[in-house]
């Protein structure tokens, strides 16, 4: 055993489960129950990081998430996590830590050179250097990688994680002394009671200190019994491991519980999540959450060896690590006393510099008993050491001004501990918008102990500011009862006798940073925030700097920025602030949090919803026969659709072209099972499509359909599809494939807040009807083979007619309606047959080389006769008129339908409205990128005055060369009629560095008189 | 993440369930074309947008796709109650609203 090792009764390592790790190549021992920071600690470690502006040496400093140096890059390849605390990593066999700062390397650090960085980084560095904006590219990369803090994996990541969504009646957060009481009281009454606990045994401070007294016994007994009672009662889950890192509206508590990470790699289930997300929603949250104790800030404050005096006392008697031999200790207050006589009993050499003249003596006496040389009225100046700390320089303080009024001894020790007292873990109670208040007499951000009571938040112990064990649990118990009266319940028993062994407290001396006698920024460097490299002196150069606002010193100087949040160092800064800036604490500012309360990874958020579970997949009834004809798909909104079928050796041209030229000249087949369906019902439904649509529906009669436009009440259109009339009280609507869940949305807040009084009723049926469209002059041919019940010729099945029969054997709907310009029929039968009978169409059409197509052709198709997608050629600024399709506008209905009003605001019915154009360029083989501005002349320099931009553009097989559709100012008026080119019509379209001239034109660009559809 | 209770379903459930719907008790003119561009771009446009209490519809989308009236603080998100929407326009007249 190395020799900072102490044998203590009670600590939690388990010195008969020796254990091996790695840290930056070299093998070192540990013991089961320790963290990797208590077994670098034990190994002598004490440099492992390098300061992030500095390049100072650096070491551990606390005992968890407040840690801000010891940040570790643990294990390798796919399974590497960066930037965990060691403080808060459990050793297991195994386990592979690397350092994360230091470059080119820890023990040389080009930053540390003579202080070189030092003058050319002060509080706003970034700002002031970065300025002019070329400089930055040059050094992000050497200032990033000279920063460090870790990489992210480079793999997937091979583990999995789980979410799970519950409720409690009390959820409470902090598996310490008041915590498990309450959470004793509560299962007691038999509520359903959750106790997270970040740490991997539920004790909080009573694992640092074993040997304090609750109730006539040892703390260790009493924990021991809590937690044995809580495990056996049926309506208690105890959890640990379980990090509460968010606290959100109406008590919805997230947690993260790590299940595998403390496992070495190859003992880790792999059918198991390595960790889950727990979201609780809870009837009422105590937080219990504790405190963490805050250094003091003096010189030199961040060489290895200095830690928080808790961090010194948690080693010790928790982990059996004794971090120095000759220890000395720095304070403001009581807290450190305890463990200043548990550091002497386990044989440490022990100073205790109190900065106070006047102390508690029920405690002096205790400590000078244990053999603790005490030092009243002393301050530490600087601390010596480079790389380890070797003593420090103290000074005779004022008694009651933080000032020097004399020298004082000079004292050697290999660890050094401070406290400037406790700052509760006030983190969660700000998520919700709760905000703590400074309580001057205990120095300290607290949450009410009432909370939010009426929210049903409530706070008990250290979080309150009740700092003294007894006070805590005697609060607690007063105000759990509380709460459960709130939920009808009473505590069935006496809580027992909580009495302790501690003096009474006695009050702290209110001091932040302790004077060395010289002015700010003259001394030597003294840390507030060690992670993000913030002095003392950065805040006084901000304050003269004139920032006064708390919110942008810390913006300036990056105070609490890090990935510690500022657990250590925001109530520093504040207090260093308020002093420079003459106020008190409150004065300058609240403090708040942000969730997460500690780092959580991507892949806990995620859960489930990665990779193929990411979302829902929606496929249509034909999937199968697709994938069978080798379609290379797209997802379309939830769905997934064939976006095209290559034949062997081509590419997604060679097979567009193919494929739409079929269309064109031959006959195609295309599955528009997708669109989406609505179902309509009732008398009233006519009178209903003519408020919702801009058409007039009065007149279409069974058996025939219309192309409808949807507007929203600023008159621009939303969506668009066809419905057909089934009888006078039933319709079929179709909308766009990505609208058809808004537009149902939108159909029922018409129906129900507006005109509740009509009798229509709506149902989605998307999901109930396949549909294949079978298009091109050759496609009556086809279903004429497989349809003998419906009379498919031009005089008696009209364009833009509907016919019930049967298709392939099978009951069907089939439309003549065309997205193609061509002779169409889109045939739609019960989802179960569309398999069926997309086969027996193939089949049908084999003679006439019917030719499957995807979205991709129909896309061409359908740009070829100017028809738009809303959403693409549309984007929510489109009026009808601005599409130039007045002919589906029904200005004569009586009721002034959806967006009919708005066509006459000024804006929409004024001039220079953008509207939809085609483009045909100069040279027919170059097809404009979507999105392309369109501009006035070639010869622009940026920013160019911008007419429009280009909406869809693509290839045309039919007509050999390119097309695209735009929308362009007055685009109507410059389109070019009979193909001249001249003043208005010609354009540019810009994109990627190039200006490309265009001719504006019709965006009708195949069949202009739609003669095709027709036949 | 707020819990809303759907008084046509007569539970409480989770906000993923539903959808916003915007201020509650904006009617639609009846008859628009009587209207100036003013008065009709108050109508589309023109919001309360409080910071504090809001009278607001939501619609149970995943549920039974009713839209109802909830009265939402804001600032805090907490919620002084659901009804359905002819519930919800007496409560609001009741503590004075004005359309
Ligand atoms: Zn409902």
């Amino acid at each position: 055993m190395s020799s900072y090792r102490v044998r203590r009764p009670g600590a939690r390592v388990d010195f008969d489960k020796p254990l091996t790790f790695s840290f930056d190549g070299q093998a070192y021992d540990g013991f089961a129950g320790d963290t990797l920071a208590s077994a670098l600690l034990a190994n002598g470690t004490r440099m492992l990081a390098r300061s992030f502006k500095y390049g100072r040496p650096r070491g551990i400093i606390g005992t968890g998430p407040e840690e801000p140096n010891a940040l570790m890059q643990i294990e390798t390849g796919a399974h590497t996590i960066p930037n965990l605390k060691a403080t808060q990593v459990e050793l297991y066999d195994g386990l592979v830590a690397r350092r994360t700062t230091g470059w080119p390397t820890l023990e040389f650090d080009l930053k540390s050179l003579g202080g070189l960085f030092s003058r050319f980084m002060p509080a706003g560095f970034y700002y002031k250097t970065f300025q002019n904006q070329k400089l930055w590219p040059k050094f992000e990369h050497i200032i990033r990688q000279a920063a460090g803090y870790g990489s992210a994996p480079s793999e997937p990541d091979p583990e999995t994680y789980d979410h799970s969504h519950r409720h409690a009646q009390v959820v409470i957060v902090g598996g310490g002394a008041s915590g498990l009481l309450a959470a004793l009281l509560a299962g007691r009454a038999g509520l359903k009671v959750v106790l997270l606990d970040e740490q991997n045994e539920c004790g909080g401070w009573l694992l640092s200190s074993p040997h304090s007294v609750i109730g006539g016994e040892q703390a260790s007994a009493w924990l021991k019994s809590a937690v044995g009672e809580l495990q056996s009662l049926p309506n208690v889950q105890v959890l640990t491991r379980t990090s509460a890192f968010a606290l959100h509206d109406m008590n919805l508590v997230l947690a993260v519980e790590q299940l595998q990470d403390h496992l070495p790699i190859a003992d880790r289930a792999a059918h198991q999540p390595r960790q889950r997300l727990h979201r609780i929603r809870a009837e009422r949250v105590v937080l219990a959450t504790g405190a963490i104790e805050r250094p003091l800030v003096f010189g030199n404050n961040d060489v290895p060896g200095i830690m928080t005096a808790s961090a010194l006392t948690t080693y010790l008697n928790r982990y059996g690590v004794a971090v120095g031999k000759r220890i000395l200790l720095q304070t403001s207050n009581d807290h450190v006393y305890q463990g200043a006589a548990d550091l002497a009993r386990a044989g440490c050499e022990v100073v205790l510099a109190d900065t106070r003249t006047r102390i508690n003596p029920a405690w002096e006496k205790r400590v000078r008993a244990a053999g603790v040389d005490v030092r009243t009225g002393f301050g530490i100046a600087y601390a010596r050491g480079r790389r380890a700390v070797t003593g420090a320089q103290l000074v005779k303080l004022d008694a009651q001004r933080n000032v020097v009024v004399g020298s004082g001894p000079s004292i050697d020790c290999d660890a050094l501990g401070s406290s400037g007292g406790l700052s509760p873990t006030v983190h969660l109670y700000c998520h919700d918008g709760g905000r703590p208040h400074w309580d001057e007499e205990r120095l300290a951000f607290v949450v009410p102990e009432a909370g939010r009571a009426k929210s049903g938040i409530y706070g008990v112990g250290a979080v309150t500011g009740e700092f003294g064990l007894q006070n805590a649990l005697e609060q607690t118990e007063r105000i759990t009862r509380e709460l459960l009266s709130s939920l009808g319940k009473s505590a069935p028993t006496s809580s027992g006798n909580l009495k302790t062994d501690e003096p009474d407290a006695t009050p702290a001396r209110r001091i932040f940073r302790v004077p060395d006698g010289r002015a700010e920024g003259h001394g030597k460097k003294a840390f507030v925030d060690f992670q993000n490299d913030v002095s003392a002196a950065d805040i006084h150069l901000a304050v003269r700097e004139n920032y006064r606002s708390i919110e942008h010193i810390k913006r300036y100087t990056a105070l609490g920025f890090g990935t510690d949040q500022g657990k250590l160092s925001n109530v520093n800064g504040f207090a260093i602030a308020a002093d420079v800036l003459g106020k008190s604490i409150p004065e300058v500012g609240t403090t708040t949090y942000r969730p997460a309360y500690s780092p959580v990874t991507f892949g806990t958020l995620a859960g489930a919803h990665a990779g193929d579970t990411f979302e829902p997949r929606r496929y249509s009834p034909m999937q199968a026969a697709h994938v069978a004809r080798g379609a290379e798909f797209e997802p379309v909104g939830q769905w997934l659709r064939p976006w095209y079928f290559p034949q062997t050796g081509e590419d997604l041209h060679a097979a567009v072209r193919r494929e739409c030229l079929a269309a064109r000249r031959g006959v195609g087949i295309m599955d528009a099972s997708t669109l989406g369906k609505i179902d309509l019902r009732g008398k009233d439904v006519r009178e209903f499509l003519n408020r919702v649509y801009a058409n007039a529906w009065t007149q279409l009669a069974p058996g025939k359909c219309r192309y409808g436009l949807m507007l929203d009440e600023n008159g621009m259109v939303m969506d668009d599809g066809v419905t057909a009339c089934v009888a006078d009280n039933h319709f079929l609507m179709t909308t766009t494939t990505g609208g058809a869940a808004r537009v149902m949305t939108w159909l029922e807040k018409w129906h129900q807040t507006e005109w509740p009084d009509l009798d229509v009723y709506m149902t989605s049926v998307t999901d109930h009807w396949a549909t294949a469209a079978v298009v091109g002059p050759k496609s009556r041919q086809v279903l004429a083979k497989i349809c003998s019940d419906i009379d498919l010729s031009p005089s008696a099945f009209k364009f833009m007619d509907w016919r019930e029969g049967t298709v392939a054997g099978v009951p069907a709907r089939v439309f003549r309606i065309s997205f193609s310009g061509e002779l169409a029929f889109e045939v739609n039968v019960d989802a179960n047959y569309g398999h069926h009978v997309w086969e027996a169409l193939m089949d049908g059409g084999r003679e006439f080389d019917i030719t499957p197509y995807g979205t991709e052709t129909m896309h061409v198709l359908r740009a070829e006769k100017g028809f738009i997608i809303v959403g693409q050629d549309t984007d929510g600024s489109m009026t009808p008129l601005d599409l130039d399709m007045a002919w589906a506008v029904g200005m004569k209905k009586p009721f002034s339908f959806i967006g009919k009003r708005s066509f006459a605001r000024s804006d929409t019915a004024g001039p220079n409205r953008k509207q939809l154009v085609g483009l045909l360029t100069d040279d027919p083989q170059i097809v404009l990128a979507e999105g392309a501005q369109v501009i006035e002349r070639a010869d622009v320099t940026p920013p160019a005055a911008m007419l429009g931009h280009v909406t869809s553009s693509y290839y045309s097989p039919e007509l050999g060369r390119s097309i695209a559709l735009a929308v362009v100012r007055d685009g109507i008026a410059r389109r070019s009629e009979d193909g001249h080119k001249s003043g208005r019509d010609l354009l540019y379209a810009y994109a990627g560095g190039k200006a490309h001239k265009v001719t504006v034109v019709s965006p009708v660009f195949v069949d202009p008189k739609g003669d095709r559809q027709n036949v | 993440m707020f819990v809303l209770f759907c008084p046509h379903c007569g539970e409480k459930r989770e906000e993923e369930e539903f959808g916003y719907g915007g201020e509650a008790f904006i009617p639609r003119p009846a008859t628009p074309e009587a209207l100036d561009d003013e008065a009709w771009g108050d109508y589309l446009f023109m919001r309360k947008n409080p910071k504090g209490w809001h009278w607001e519809m939501w619609s149970h989308n995943t549920g039974c796709r009713k839209f109802f009236v909830v009265k939402r603080n804001t600032a805090t998100n907490a919620i002084a109650g659901s009804w359905t929407l002819a519930e919800g326009r007496k409560a609001y007249d009741a503590e004075g609203g004005s359309t």
